[in-house]
């Protein structure tokens, strides 16, 4: 790993300037460290900051725009007859990262000379052959336009990794001097410190905005694609799904968002009941000993992974609704059904509903409590029309909260669902959800450039949009609950 | 002082309302209430005072079974209200509370309407039989409590929406609508105003005619201003027991003398 | 009028309870019986999830073998005879499998064990066709094994396993068509002479999975080793980045509007549905940046944005739990704002950090969806390299090895399926257990 080791030469470095560093401020106090401005070690941080901070920043700059720019440059290479249409450009220059990382390997190998790798010609090798002894297997007879921009691909990343190791490397042997120089006892080591690092903190606390913004961003540009390749109305109004990979694929969004409405749907008549009942027991009858044990085995359920719960619709509640209540009942014979799924994520939403309940209603004032027993009103009248009119706004964002999250939710549909895509209102019949299709479309392999793959994206930014409306609309809730109590 | 003002308050009734006898309470391992011995009298207004921590509090909330909603703890001795044991195993303390109010330190209005926090206790103790009867009930309530003129316009507003005091009056109001015989009050006017405050006692003055008032209160001036009896409550005994006029004028015991002068509490 | 229900005071007794009072408690039992239900339920969804991943489950730890003595035989193995692997390495697993059926056939004969009803193909099937390829390795690994003979212990065919685990019945076996009843016959007699028993099954814990023919080799050495290369990555980036946030948004963070978007960001984030992350990582790690699918490093990635609020939101609460008195008593010796977090709240809010990073490693420990969209299903047979290198290399992770092996269709991979959830389950116990005690230990109240 070539740029492991350029970074760990930059560290290096900047430990030898934070010795430097140290060694010349002590030296300009004359060995009296109080006399320095700082203490010594902020001066052997600055000097190291200097050597290190700016040779990675150009060096992570460097490593995203040299594919970009390598790209363009080889691109020129690829005849327009061999690449018509955008889909057929990726595919031919993603051969031609390939061939040339083939290539590398031959050469590490021996298999090639680095003067063979260079110069041979698809006229006179057959490079599909040598590259398959080697074990780079090629889908296709390599042609001579590909091998020829693959070898102009190597030459370019070589030469561009070359360029960068130098650069990063003078860089940091230049803010090594640079600071070296500067370091002096009446430097204040300490401030230049101390504002690197809080750029450092803020850095760090911005990568949350960087992650919705590369959220939002990857899924508008590959959703755009998808609308270039598909019309919007199909895909928002579209009552079929029906891809095909050969093309002519209907692609329409309703039966899924209906499978997770319907889906979601029982979940929340499972869950809400169940939590808000759990809940108001725990927080208004339970002794301390229930409470201790039954809050901390219902908090359980929230901790155990989906696929856990995915699997137990899989191998037990599905069969189980099947031979119980589907087939008898003569409503269907299929074990993955909106029920099961249904089901098994409401369990899930238990705790969700559970705890955020159970905070909620502990936050209604003991006075409240109080005023409604003073008048004789027993335990249940008081949780009925005191206690739970005063939490109600809580409850509804901890239910648009818990909503938010069985839309989202992924394996346990994946397993108990189904993959038909199905408008009917029988809860035993399989149905699909969004998410379902997003795995489906995505997973297998894919070309990243067809509808029946973009449309994941289109998909993806569909469900981002309606989880991140119901998160909005239930904080803001339960914020606004919060400060009538506080 | 007001002495000339306690002085011409006299008890005007004899029948009695609540009988305690040999009362203790704990608190765990905590001995809060040590063998309290008092006798309530109907139609009068009593009051509990002594320093903070004294246990008039916890005594007061004996005397409807709040405190059976706390679970460590525990009370022995007879409450009797009109000659029957409150802590007796088959009464309902749900039946109970019905006939002894209680109002709290802080005004706690439900966050429901005006009307609505009236309606509270006659609705879940079924006192009327139609919208009308229960409209008369919540009008009579509230005329009671004194608070009608201000909230006959707004009956159908939240009744955390008034100010402090008519908050405190909308909850004597609440707690009068059940028609209780005994009306606990847990220092009603420690949160409030020194108006609100007057409102509230000149409205207690004027409660006494139909029910037996209790009052736990921290200030001397107010249970001499209210009160026909007065009992002084010192860490968990009753010290002293008797007409207002005599505990403030003539206290028997020389920690009552203390506290009224001022040397503890 | 209401008078009469509202002014006089009614003279009822108080040891009389009235009807009314009666009905309300009633109505007030049932409602203590609902709660009671609710909470039953829960707990009983909880038990019935338990018992069903470990009933299904336990088996995939035990494993049936057959244990004879095997020959190998020169002139097959070593056509040249110079013991040299290389030219050893062209004998295919096709040229060991018949030397095993014959072992097995003549064992069998030499012990007067019946094989009626079983053919040689039959008897041969119900060997694993792991076995041959396993005896191969070895072989090849100590050429000088070749021409002796040699004890050796061969994975039974997955159906013949499940016979011995109650998975497979005779009357089960009628019904398929790739095993009779008269191999199960077989095999009991075997387990009856000692030939084929079942033990505990290490190989289910350091095997790397097999493919859909042989349930019975497989096993979650790969996985395990990706998850915990992602673990690896997600703990050295996202505990630094969490607690670098923290400090910021909790300690210097002037209140603006860059502040506001930050929080609100991150409470959101919290919030996004996992697969979401993974449509994240397939655009920005795998199609822009390039690095490669299935490999830890991306899952790593994607899981630490993942885990990122968790963190921030437990670091923030712990920096919040240190009081103020402390950064006053540090400024007030003339330490800088930096030092006096640093060098005194950070370390009295560490245990609570520590704790909420574990609790994000657990969550993260069990994620599935977003690991499905970066190619972690991909199936997976060679260990990875050791960190760095092997965090580029391919892998599975734990709950994507579930998820995989509930896709195959021979139902032995059930019992793999849960036996792989119960040892999810039990790194999930193990961490939460630490946090816990992490918890109990550390708390200080102030």
């Amino acid at each position: 790993m070539p740029l492991l080791w350029i970074v760990i030469a930059v560290l290096v470095l900047g430990t030898i300037g934070y010795v430097l560093g140290r060694r010349r401020a002590m030296a300009s106090a004359e060995g009296d460290a109080r006399s320095l401005h700082s203490l010594p070690n902020y001066y052997g941080l600055n000097v190291l900051l200097f050597a290190v901070v700016p040779a990675l920043l150009v060096l992570s700059v460097w490593l995203l725009v040299q594919p970009v720019v390598i790209q363009r440059q080889v691109v020129n290479m690829i005849p327009d007859t061999a690449a018509q249409s955008a889909g057929e450009l990726s595919l031919v220059m993603s051969d031609v990262r390939r061939v040339a990382d083939g290539l590398d390997r031959a050469v590490e190998l021996g298999a090639l000379s680095r003067e063979d790798a260079r110069t041979i010609r698809t006229e006179f090798t057959n490079v599909r052959d040598r590259l398959a002894s080697i074990g780079v297997a090629l889908g296709d007879e390599v042609s001579s336009d590909v091998l020829r921009a693959a070898q102009r691909y190597r030459v370019l990343k070589t030469t561009g990794t070359i360029a960068m190791d130098a650069v990063v490397l003078l860089l940091a042997a230049i803010g090594l001097g640079y600071a070296y120089a500067r370091t002096h006892k009446e430097l204040r080591a300490r401030n230049v410190v101390e504002r690197a690092v809080l750029s450092l903190l803020i850095l760090a606390s911005t990568i949350a905005i960087l992650t919705t913004v590369g959220i939002v961003l990857s899924m508008i540009i590959e959703t755009r694609d998808f609308f270039r390749l598909y019309p919007w109305q199909q895909f928002f109004f579209g009552t079929q799904w029906i891809p095909s990979f050969e093309g002519g694929s209907e692609l329409g969004l309703i039966p899924l968002l209906w499978g997770t409405i319907y889906i979601t749907f029982i979940a929340l008549v499972v869950s809400v009941p169940l939590g808000l009942f759990s809940a108001v027991y725990l927080a208004e009858y339970a002794s301390s000993r229930l409470r201790s044990v039954a809050k901390p085995m219902i908090e359980i359920l929230a901790g155990i992974p989906t696929i856990v719960y995915g699997l137990f619709a899989l191998i037990t509640v599905g069969p189980m609704l099947r031979d119980y209540f589907a087939q008898p009942l003569g409503l269907g014979t299929s074990s993955a059904s909106v029920a099961t799924a249904g089901i098994v994520m409401g369990i899930m939403l238990i705790p969700f509903v559970s705890s955020l309940s159970d905070d909620i209603i502990n936050a209604v004032p003991q006075s409240l409590r109080d005023g409604s027993y003073g008048l004789g009103a027993t335990k249940s009248e008081t949780v009925k029309q005191v206690i739970l009119p005063a939490a109600l706004p809580g409850i509804v964002g901890a239910v648009l909260l818990a909503t938010s999250r069985g839309i989202g939710e992924t394996m346990i549909v994946v397993l108990g669902a189904g993959a038909a895509a199905r408008l009917s209102l029988n809860p035993f019949e399989a149905m699909t959800t969004v998410t379902v299709k997003i795995v489906g479309q995505l997973t297998g392999d894919t070309d990243f450039s067809s509808p029946e793959a973009l449309v994941a994206f289109a998909l993806g930014l569909t469900l981002f949009a309606i989880t991140l409306g119901l998160n909005v609309l239930a904080l803001f809730i339960v914020r606004k609950y919060r400060e009538e109590y506080e | 002082m007001n002495d000339m003002r306690v002085l011409e308050r006299a008890v005007d009734n004899q029948d009695l309302k609540i009988a305690a006898r040999d009362v203790d309470v704990y608190y765990g391992t905590t001995h809060a209430i040590k063998s309290v011995n008092v006798e309530i009298l109907d139609k009068t207004v009593t009051a509990f005072i002594g320093p903070s921590g004294c246990g008039k509090s916890t005594f007061l909330r004996c005397l409807n079974r709040m405190n059976d909603t706390i679970d460590i703890c525990r009370v022995t001795g007879d409450i009797l209200l009109d000659n029957e044991d409150i802590y007796d195993a088959k009464v309902d303390p749900v039946q109970l509370r019905a006939k002894v109010g209680m109002v709290f330190q802080k005004p706690n209005p439900f966050p429901k309407s005006i009307y609505d926090n009236v309606a509270y206790g006659p609705r879940i103790h079924g006192l009327s039989r139609n919208k009308a009867e229960l409209d008369e009930i919540v009008e009579k309530s509230l005329r009671r409590a004194a608070l009608w003129d201000e909230a006959k316009d707004r009956l159908d507003q939240p009744g955390t929406g008034l100010s402090g005091g008519q908050q405190q009056r909308l909850c004597i109001a609440r707690a009068v609508a059940t028609g209780p015989e005994v009306l606990l009050m847990d220092e009603p006017c420690s949160a409030l105003d020194p108006i609100a405050t007057a409102q509230v006692e000149e409205l207690i003055d004027e409660l006494r005619e139909r029910f037996s008032v209790v009052i736990v209160t921290h200030s001397m001036q107010q249970a001499a201003r209210v009160s026909q009896k007065t009992a002084f409550f010192h860490l968990g005994e009753l010290v002293e027991y008797g007409d207002t006029s005599q505990i403030f004028t003539n206290p028997q015991d020389s920690r009552t003398e203390s506290y009224i002068t001022g040397r503890i509490g | 009028m209401s008078d009469a229900t509202a002014e006089t005071p009614r003279k009822s007794s108080l040891y009389r309870t009235s009807d009314r009072v009666k009905r309300r408690n009633r109505s007030e039992v049932r409602f203590r019986v609902l709660g009671l239900t609710a909470i039953g339920i829960g707990v009983a969804a909880l038990a019935l999830l338990v018992i069903s991943i470990i009933g299904n489950g336990y088996n995939a730890f035990r494993q049936t073998y057959i244990s004879i003595p095997v020959e190998l035989t020169a002139d097959r193995l070593d056509p040249d005879g110079n013991r040299d692997a290389d030219e050893m390495s062209r004998v295919t697993t096709f040229g060991y499998a018949p030397l095993l059926a014959q072992s097995l056939y003549t064992y069998l004969q030499d012990q007067d064990i019946s094989m009626e009803g079983v053919s040689p193909q039959a008897l041969m099937a119900m060997i694993s066709q792991e076995a041959p390829a396993q005896l191969r390795r070895s072989v090849l690994d100590n050429p000088e094994m070749v021409g002796q003979t040699v004890d050796l212990e061969m994975l039974a065919n997955g159906r013949i396993d499940g016979y011995f685990k109650g998975r497979v019945t005779m009357a089960s076996a009628e019904l398929d068509s790739n095993v009779t009843p008269a191999q199960l016959q077989l095999a009991q007699r075997m387990a009856d002479a000692g030939i084929m028993a079942t033990r505990f099954n290490w190989a289910f814990i350091t095997n790397p999975d097999a493919s859909g023919q042989r349930p019975e080799a497989a096993g979650l050495g790969v996985a395990i080793l990706g998850s915990f290369y992602m673990m690896l990555v997600v703990l050295a980036l996202a505990l630094p980045i969490g607690v670098a946030a923290s400090i910021y948004l909790e300690e210097f963070a002037p209140q603006n509007r860059f502040t506001d978007a930050i929080e609100v960001n991150i409470s959101n984030l919290a919030a996004v549905p996992s697969i979401v992350f993974g449509i994240l990582g397939l655009a920005i790690f795998i199609n822009f940046a390039g690095l490669p699918q299935s490999a830890p490093v991306v899952g790593g990635l994607v899981l630490t944005l993942m885990t990122l609020p968790t963190i921030i939101i437990a670091t923030r609460a712990s920096l919040r739990a240190v009081p103020p008195s402390i950064r006053d008593a540090a400024l007030g010796l003339g330490a800088s704002k930096m030092q006096s977090v640093f060098h005194h709240v950070l370390p009295l809010a560490m245990p609570g950090i520590l704790t909420g990073t574990i609790i994000g490693l657990a969550q993260a420990l069990g994620e599935t969806a977003p690991l499905l969209l970066i190619g972690m299903v991909a199936f997976v047979r060679e260990f990875p390299a050791a960190p760095p290198e092997g965090l580029f290399d391919p892998t599975s992770a734990l709950p994507v090895q579930v998820y995989n092996w509930t896709q195959r269709a021979d139902p032995a991979f059930v019992e793999r399926a849960s036996g792989a959830t119960i040892v999810l389950l039990l790194f999930l116990v193990f961490m939460n257990a630490m946090a816990v005690i992490l918890r109990r230990r550390f708390e200080r109240r102030w």
